[in-house]
């Protein structure tokens, strides 16, 4: 009676979770894990410094070389202007945020990768953020939070879909992963009718709420079609070692709410439309 | 050292391992997932009755789930084996020896083969019961068979080398003692 009470009960647990994502006591057990994978976290950290060291220093590099003291200007270009707009007609706002953050516990070897961040609720972290490694290119998104830690979906996640899209003819389709090598991804949903080559950079899509455009995915590896669809299917490498990942971003997206509510309101305007008649 | 001492020790190591250790491991492939925290469920006392071995497997697999993001997954599976296991016991050791000289199963207490079978059979329902949960939400039936095989196949060898390493000295109990 115990066993099957248990059963039932675990059972219970598994499938809420693998459609919402959202564990019971998820809250406790998440601070939990997290302080304990922060200690193991400190100790891995020793044996990737020099690794780590390179890829910050060639960071800086690429940064230094967009100041502005590299670039002259022309002395004929200089004039003086005289604005007469009231309003700043170029004010610029602020669309993504970004937040630093620490992978503090992370595999590859499951069918559905998780990593835990140190960054909770606490520092601003909610649900659906993008995730990007700390040269820019796509991890995965935030599927749960609590105060001081996060959850993270990897791309490595047989559950995971972001939109993508080829950076070179800007065609839109779904990256997904199929469960089998944590080196590649896979790329659905584009048209035969574009020029796919091998080494194509594909890129987070327009489309996307969640993940800022033109962010580096990965390159084509392989090119096949899908039988059953008629599209393309495109083995994608991605940018990301997902095996040594160590600092992150996340990137919150600050209009999400407003873009989601819009879209909301769309359908029921159309809806509404279409009884009128 | 008592029984409840020792046995919480060997949760946290086995749920440490298994979590920074074996998880962590660059993967040989993607079927060969080394899997060896239900060692402890199988290491249990003979004492303990049924509804605390199922509370104690449940807790365990509870732990590890919260570690890996799978709340339930190996929860189920080891209350399985912990139900399965008492029935394993009585049938691989004869009756009227109900009374045991020792006080966890080990290849000294069960003898090597005994021991052994009981191993086996409470691995292959781990790792089937596992991996068909996994299955259900994912995959095909020819991945589902291969990894029930290979994740019993890798963690076999794991628990080989576990009681080689390890040997638990076992006390023969007496009355005297």
């Amino acid at each position: 009676m115990a066993f099957v009470l248990l059963q039932v009960f675990s059972l219970y647990m598994l499938f809420k979770f693998n459609k919402l994502h959202h564990a019971a006591f998820s809250g406790i057990a998440n601070e939990f894990t997290g302080s304990m994978n922060t200690q193991v976290d400190k100790l891995d950290d020793y044996f990737h410094q020099g690794e780590e060291n390179r890829r910050l220093h060639r960071m800086n590099d690429s940064l230094l070389n967009l100041l502005k003291t590299n670039y002259s200007v022309p002395d004929t270009g200089q004039r003086l202007v005289v604005d007469s707009a009231m309003i700043d007609s170029i004010q610029q706002f602020r669309k993504y945020i970004w937040r630093d953050a620490k992978v503090v516990y992370n595999t590859v070897n499951s069918e559905k990768n998780y990593m835990q961040l140190n960054r909770g609720a606490k520092y601003g972290i909610k649900d659906n953020m993008a995730v990007l490694n700390s040269d820019g290119a796509v991890v995965g998104q935030v599927v749960n939070v609590s105060t001081n830690f996060s959850e993270v979906m990897s791309l490595l996640h047989v559950q995971s879909s972001v939109s993508a899209a080829l950076k070179k003819t800007g065609d839109a389709g779904k990256l997904e992963w199929d469960g089998k090598d944590s080196r590649f991804v896979i790329l659905k949903g584009v048209s035969k009718s574009v020029e796919v080559k091998v080494g194509d950079t594909v890129v987070t899509s327009r489309y996307s709420y969640n993940f800022p455009p033109e962010k580096l995915i990965g390159r084509v590896a392989q090119i096949s079609s899908d039988p059953a669809t008629g599209f393309y299917l495109l083995k994608i490498k991605t940018a990301v070692n997902f095996a040594t990942i160590q600092q992150v971003f996340v990137v919150e997206n600050l209009q999400r709410d407003e873009q989601l509510q819009l879209e909301k309101d769309t359908e029921k305007k159309v809806e509404q439309q279409k009884k009128g008649k | 050292m008592s029984d409840l001492v020792k046995n919480i020790f060997r949760l946290a190591i086995f749920v440490v391992v298994q979590v920074y250790v074996l998880d962590k491991l660059p993967p040989l492939h993607r079927f060969v997932i080394p899997v060896l925290y239900y060692l402890f469920i199988l290491w249990l006392p003979f004492t303990l009755n049924r509804f605390t071995l199922l509370l104690i497997g449940f807790v365990t697999g509870l732990m590890l789930d919260y570690f890996k993001q799978t709340p339930g997954l190996h929860a189920a599976a080891c209350v399985l084996i912990a139900y399965i296991r008492p029935f394993i016991i009585s049938i691989l050791i004869p009756k009227d020896t109900a009374e045991f000289n020792y006080r966890e199963p080990s290849p000294a207490a069960m003898g090597l083969a005994p021991y052994f079978i009981y191993v086996f059979i409470l691995t292959v329902l781990h790792h089937t019961y596992l991996t068909l949960l996994e299955w259900l939400q994912f995959g095909t039936f020819l991945d589902f068979l291969i990894k029930v095989i290979s994740t019993t196949g890798i963690s076999l060898l794991l628990i080989f080398t576990v009681e080689l390493l390890f040997p638990r000295k076992m006390k023969f109990r007496t009355n005297t003692a």
